[in-house]
């Protein structure tokens, strides 16, 4: 797994390469912790290289989400693919966030 | 049915990417397509997620894999522990239909195991439990 962050106005984007599984999880969910306790609160993560995601990952990402909800920030995913997009699906995080196609679309959508 | 792969490890963290990659290159052979293969990596990690974190409590232990295929053009991967008696099958599905403030942190394990497989069986035989993952090797795959 690969992070790498940019910040577009208040807007951070993450963009996350790789696999976040049982192994990844626990770094993945402490470097978005740490961002939002620097104060950030609105995120786009871009999964446009996301190969593969567990449910570690999706418990991790809940669990960002929830923090983010106390702290009336939002959560955004861009670039959903093949596996990853499969498992948003199933797991209801499709109806549960607001995803879209590019950075740019959720940029323009935000 | 023809037996493609066996690998018994100490059932630790440590041998997750090994087996996880083993399975992977047994599913490429028998032509699954690569989003396939993540779908069922996905699924075995599950398996094998739970193995390591509550089959053995405080003692050790192995997890065997033996890929094989089975009837009707099916790939099988059969995942063994020794260790406490869990069928996975009784487990409840989680609500996906709640929102973030009430949606459950776990439970999505098993219920992802159940839509990116097949078929998904358990069985207790002597001491082992037994998890079968089934996967259809259609022709478009």
């Amino acid at each position: 797994m690969e992070i790498t962050t940019r910040q577009k106005k208040d807007i951070t984007i993450v963009t996350v390469k790789g696999r976040i599984d049982g192994v990844t999880a626990p770094e993945f969910e402490n470097y978005l912790s740490e961002l939002i306790s620097q104060g950030r609160r609105n995120f786009i993560i871009n999964c446009d290289g996301l190969e593969y995601i567990s449910s570690a990952g999706l418990r991790s990402i809940l669990i960002i989400a929830k923090k983010l909800k106390t702290e009336q920030g939002n959560i955004y995913f861009s670039g959903l693919k093949d596996a990853v997009e499969e498992v948003f699906k199933i797991s209801g995080f499709y109806s549960l966030f607001k995803i879209y196609d590019s950075d740019a679309s959720a940029l323009n959508s935000i | 049915m023809e037996i493609l792969l066996k690998i018994q490890r100490p059932a630790r963290l440590e041998n997750f990417n090994y087996i996880l990659d083993m399975i992977g290159s047994c599913a490429k052979k028998q032509g699954l397509s690569e989003k396939r293969i993540n779908e069922i990596c996905i699924a075995v990690e599950e398996v094998l997620m739970n193995i390591f974190n509550y089959a053995y409590k405080d003692k050790e232990g192995d997890v065997r894999v033996v890929c094989k295929t089975g009837q009707g053009s099916t790939f099988i991967i059969e995942i063994t522990d020794t260790g406490i008696p869990f069928d996975p099958i009784s487990v409840a599905e989680p609500d996906i239909t709640q929102d973030i403030d009430m949606r459950q942190i776990g439970g999505m394990g098993i219920f992802l195991i159940r839509k990116l497989t097949d078929d998904f069986r358990y069985r207790r035989e002597g001491n082992k439990n037994i998890q079968e993952l089934v996967i259809k090797l259609t022709p478009h795959d």
